[in-house]
């Protein structure tokens, strides 16, 4: 009972707010709202009109409240309208570039996380000539900045007549990345050998073991890591901006983009804009909203590059 | 390694075990006696497929491309070094290079110590669960919505920045619009994205370090500052050094909010080494030089790597 006591008291002195704490947590405070503010000041704009944002930029709640912004960057607004309000009269296809991307970051997760796991499992547990040979030059893939593929990839990607495709957009990165099949080797390799090995001598082949056993018990790493690239594909720019010329391949980051640099006469759209900005990142804050405890715990792991 | 903890029930070292043995002499394994090549190469396919046509034969064609004159349209004709004499010649790549330098010690330097302090305030202060999501939310977000929001709240005449500026009494600064200015803001910019991944990244690593450590510092009497030297800094070292080699190759390779903000203006002051490559390739279709420059790019890359490793000597911990 003292003993319990003590600690509690121990607990208490340490618990007490001194200068070096409050300081601290004034610090975590500034952090937190630096951090959120812009997301409130997005909603903010986006629900404001033009004029009312030229004529009180500072006020804390949306002047002039309208939807105006959100109509302009889903192109429901006649151009004529748009342009009274202060748009380009340029929308934003909205829903044919949401498609687009759903499409290009579904395709390259989906393809590259389970070729990646095949791969994977390939390096981890099959027995081959050459293995270790042939994942050392995976390794050493991780070394080549991405950038530095990107022309080249283009050079390519137009040869073969695929670009301003959705698949031409997806096709580099839909086959592995090193760290993925880096990533999951590592998961693969400590599954114990016991738990294949019985359903192997229950007679099922190497390939019914794989996606019987294997697969499902790396369910864990795999949505980890499936989230990780969804989040990588839906924020990607650079790449997306050299291969897709035309509303049939462009994905939202280009669009939007696109969208900011419809600058109207009289200045910028900054209504419309917002809204669209808002609209364009929706999906990966909802994305957040739901896996957020899983998305945090994963960033650790890529650290392990 | 944190992935055994997501693994069920397994018996660690036998994945060491594993990787001892590789491929060698054939181990008596029943079944797997004869070996599984076949099947490997089934399993092996689309991934070596992938790697060889878009990594690996991209970068030796990026390489081989630097020594030629190519603009998409003709073939590539080879030309020796006369792309890399340009580039030794050329002002503006070298103007390029040192914007990008500067970009680089703004944006690491910041994000580094931010990150530090973000990351010992979730370890020392609160272990909050929610916290932690809340600093990665703008990670969440594309560079370009990044880029744009920022360009919204540092607008010289609209923005709310420069209205919290103009309120504290000072001259509104035109962030994006100066040439002093615009290189910082997007450094800064870029902070604000990352900071907390980075953040995420060490307060795993000071997750590793013994609780046992501050308990006992504290017994001794140590105070936080104290403890941080002594205790973190050391420890936390090689994590550190890998986060660093991260970012620092991260940020060398800064585009999408450039080009979203201020398109390497005003006169070049924020014309980055990926977007001059992006603007010779792609609007000058000069192929050739722009590769040229993507190799020196890789270069430094490599030689900051190599530097970095060796300075910090990450591969060694102080307790070993």
């Amino acid at each position: 009972m003292a003993t319990v006591a003590d600690t509690t008291t121990v607990r208490r002195v340490r618990r007490r707010p001194s200068v070096g704490r409050i300081a601290a947590w004034a610090v975590m405070a500034a952090i937190v709202l630096v951090t959120l503010l812009p997301f409130y000041w997005i909603l903010r704009t986006a629900l404001s009109t033009n004029t009312a944002l030229a004529a009180r930029p500072g006020d804390v709640l949306p002047v002039g409240l309208t939807t105006g912004g959100f109509e302009r960057a889903l192109g429901l607004q006649s151009a004529e309208e748009a342009i009274a309000q202060g748009g380009s009269g340029g929308g934003l296809r909205f829903w044919r570039y949401l498609l687009n991307s759903v499409v290009v970051s579904t395709l390259i997760t989906v393809c590259q996380v389970f070729f990646s796991a095949m791969a994977a499992y390939a390096f981890a547990r099959l027995r081959w000539r050459g293995r270790e040979k042939v994942f050392g030059l995976f390794l050493a893939g991780l070394m080549v900045p991405a950038i530095f593929t990107l022309l080249p990839n283009f050079v390519l990607i137009k040869q073969l007549g695929l670009v301003d495709t959705l698949v031409g957009v997806a096709l580099p990165t839909m086959f592995m990345t090193p760290f993925a099949v880096f990533f999951l080797r590592q998961f693969f390799m400590n599954v114990p050998r016991e738990v294949e090995e019985a359903a192997l001598l229950d007679g099922a082949g190497r390939i019914r073991v794989f996606f019987r056993v294997m697969l499902p018990m790396a369910s864990t790493p795999v949505l980890t890591l499936g989230l990780l690239t969804y989040i990588t594909a839906w924020n990607d720019y650079f790449w997306p901006l050299m291969v897709s010329y035309s509303d049939s391949s462009r994905v939202l980051t280009v669009a939007l983009a696109i969208f900011r640099a419809q600058t109207p006469q009289s200045g910028y759209d900054w209504s419309g804009l917002m809204a669209a900005t808002l609209i364009a990142a929706l999906p990966m804050l909802v994305l957040f909203a739901c896996f957020a405890r899983r998305i945090v715990s994963s960033i650790s792991f890529t650290g392990i590059k | 390694m944190t992935i055994a903890s997501s693994s069920p029930p397994s018996l660690p070292l036998r994945g060491a075990e594993e990787a001892q043995t590789g491929p060698g002499p054939r181990r008596a394994a029943g079944h797997e006696e004869r070996g599984d090549g076949r099947l490997a190469a089934v399993f092996l396919a689309p991934a070596l497929l992938g790697f060889v046509v878009f990594l690996l034969w991209p970068t030796l064609r990026g390489v081989y491309l630097s020594f030629t004159r190519f603009n998409l349209l003709t073939p590539a004709r080879w030309v020796g070094l006369d792309n890399y004499v340009r580039m030794v010649n050329d002002p503006i790549f070298w103007d390029s290079m040192g914007v990008t330098v500067v970009y680089v010690a703004v944006n690491i330097g910041v994000q580094t110590v931010s990150a530090l302090a973000i990351a010992v305030l979730m370890q020392r202060l609160t272990q909050s669960a929610v916290l932690r999501g809340i600093v990665l939310t703008p990670y969440l977000m594309s560079n370009v919505v990044a880029g744009i929001v920022w360009l919204w709240i540092l607008d010289t005449q609209l923005g709310v920045g420069n209205e919290i500026v103009a309120g504290l009494g000072f001259d509104r600064v035109p962030f994006l619009a100066d040439e002093t200015w615009a290189i910082p803001t997007i450094a800064l910019i870029n902070v604000w994205r990352h900071v907390g991944y980075t953040a995420l990244l060490l307060f795993a690593g000071l997750m590793a370090i013994p609780n046992d450590m501050y308990e006992a510092a504290k017994v001794d009497g140590a105070g936080e500052a104290r403890m941080f030297r002594r205790i973190t800094m050391p420890l936390l070292r090689p994590v550190l050094a890998v986060v660093l080699i991260m970012t620092v190759i991260g940020s060398f390779q800064v585009f999408d909010t450039v080009a979203v903000t201020t398109a390497g203006g005003p006169a070049n002051a924020t014309n980055v080494l990926q977007f001059y490559i992006y603007g010779t390739a792609f609007g000058r279709f000069q192929f050739g030089y722009a590769s040229a420059m993507s190799v020196a790019l890789l270069v430094v890359l490599s030689a900051v790597t190599v530097l970095q490793y060796r300075l910090t000597r990450a591969g060694r911990s102080d307790l070993g």
